[in-house]
């Protein structure tokens, strides 16, 4: 009880007194999540929206393998990535184990297959009459799909943002493909691991608080866009 | 909220993703596997940023067990290694994994158990006696079972012992560093195998109710030795830059940094043996 009420007030003491590498920790992490759920949304949603849209062979097994992808083992990609960009891997030549962009591709492998899916899922339960409506008013089949995607961008935006609370409260994959080097690869989630195997349970409660607000946030953002969508 | 108001959300996020290559610029970096022993006691904190300062050489740390240490040394993801298990490292020398060998440091592993020692192992002058003990008594004993340098030396004294422990009710593969070991030992009342340094700098941020039982057996010596990647297997290894590290660590200065590492009530954790 002692170690939780301690480690509390020195969790407070560094989120309010701005410790330099508490912010530098959480801004690592924002920017590495930040930038993967860029490139997993660029990637994602186009897929999502086309198996969601167009029929074409091999439609359904796709849908079916976005949505086993999406709940990948994160420690599992992070082997798979280690492997592959581990300096005696196939692309090891490009010098990437142990640095950020390591933990970013790790994250994109992560995220996209969420995106992907929970798009699909958006654009294909978007109401028939829809579709019809577009059709019988002479629209072609890009005008459609236009106008479906724009019926649907609240949930297309939920899926993003879906897509990146799940990489920023991830902790397998980058600890095996950053390293966890202070200052360089070392996130909120691997910090937590690392502190609370030292036992210095104060900085590893401040990134919980940390991480359970951004997931506030998140929700948050959630809940207000679907209410949008809904009116 | 339409779609276009995200894009300037996406713009800004981008913008800060390049914030990542000033991080990565600056001093030249060189990656060092070690252990968990050394990471968590604080060493490397304390130590790297005497060298670093002098040389204009930053030095990462990436923390796992000995046996992985040594295999992502022998992949060339990392410059050199810093771990504790010699027989390994002196073969993976001779098979032209890593170039030379030093030794930099030594301390001891130690036999750790509750305080009221219901095995009664206490004060038994060899490891595998004790061991013996501890068996006979089936009192529940922790192993790190990751292959790190603590692990390997256990396994050595079982085997010393006569005894294979493993799918034995009593033996627990906990299977993470040394500290987070020593914290499931605590807990569940058993008898652990650690190194002196992790023992020394953790028991009071712990509190943990052990004592040392056993030490000073030859078998418990503990050597840490130091070895950069060979840069003819893995010509991207910054070997260079690597020996200028080697060279530091192994020199009087370096040495004398290492034995100036003390726990809170001034004893030394590791102490220095270069030569």
């Amino acid at each position: 009880m002692e170690t939780i009420f301690s480690g509390f007030l020195k969790a407070i003491g560094l989120l309010i007194s701005f410790d330099k590498e508490l912010y530098g920790i959480i801004l690592l992490s924002l920017i590495i999540s930040g930038g993967a759920v860029i490139i997993a949304t660029f990637l994602g949603l186009p897929l999502g929206i086309i198996t969601g849209l167009k029929k074409f062979f091999g439609r359904d097994f796709l849908a079916t393998l976005l949505n086993t992808f999406m709940g990948l083992p994160p420690v599992v990609v992070g082997l798979t990535v280690y492997l592959i960009l581990s300096r005696s891997g196939p692309l090891g030549f490009m010098d990437l184990i142990y640095t950020p962009y390591a933990m970013v591709i790790a994250q994109v492998i992560l995220a996209t297959p969420i995106i992907a899916a929970l798009s699909h899922s958006t654009v294909v339960a978007i109401d028939p009459i829809i579709r019809d409506t577009a059709r019988t008013l002479g629209a072609t089949s890009s005008q459609i799909a236009w106008t479906i995607i724009q019926e649907s961008r609240y949930s297309l935006v939920t899926s993003v943002i879906a897509g990146f609370g799940r990489i920023t409260a991830e902790v397998g994959a980058v600890l095996i493909v950053g390293g966890n080097i202070a200052g360089y690869t070392r996130v909120m989630t691997t910090t937590i691991a690392l502190e609370t195997s030292k036992g210095e349970f104060g900085v590893a409660i401040a990134l919980g608080i940390i991480l359970i607000l951004i997931s506030f946030l998140i929700n948050s953002m959630l809940h207000a866009i679907r209410k949008k969508g809904i009116r | 909220m339409k779609i276009g108001k995200i894009i300037p959300l996406f713009f800004v996020l981008s913008v800060l993703f390049f914030y990542i290559e000033p991080l990565d610029a600056g001093a030249i970096r060189i990656r060092c596997a070690s252990t968990t022993s050394t990471q968590n006691s604080g060493f490397f904190d304390y130590l790297l940023p005497k060298f670093e300062k002098k040389n204009g050489i930053k030095v990462d740390i990436i923390a796992v067990g000995t046996g992985q240490a040594l295999e992502i040394g022998k992949r060339g993801d990392v410059d050199l290694v810093i771990v504790h298990s010699k027989e390994d490292e002196i073969r993976m020398v001779r098979e032209g994994y890593f170039v030379e060998r030093f030794n930099i440091m030594y301390n001891d592993f130690i036999i750790l158990g509750p305080s009221d020692d219901p095995a009664g192992i206490k004060g038994l002058k060899t490891a595998p006696n004790a061991f013996r003990k501890i068996a006979a008594s089936g009192k529940s004993f922790m192993s790190r079972g990751d292959n790190s340098g603590t692990h390997k030396t256990e396994l050595k004294i079982w085997q010393e012992a006569k005894i294979d422990p493993r799918e034995k009710r009593w033996y627990i593969e906990v299977g993470q560093g040394m500290e987070n070991t020593l914290r499931v030992a605590d807990q569940k009342r058993g008898y652990t195998l650690t190194d002196r340094g992790t023992w020394l700098s953790t028991k009071d941020r712990n509190r943990f109710n052990m004592e040392i039982l056993v030490e000073g057996d030859p078998l418990l010596f503990n050597q840490y030795g130091i070895m950069a990647v060979n840069p003819s297997k893995h010509p991207h290894t910054k070997y260079r830059e690597a020996k200028v590290f080697i060279d530091w660590i192994v020199s009087p200065a370096g040495q004398k940094a290492i034995a100036d590492f003390k726990d809170r009530q001034g004893n030394a954790i590791f102490i220095p043996n270069a030569k």
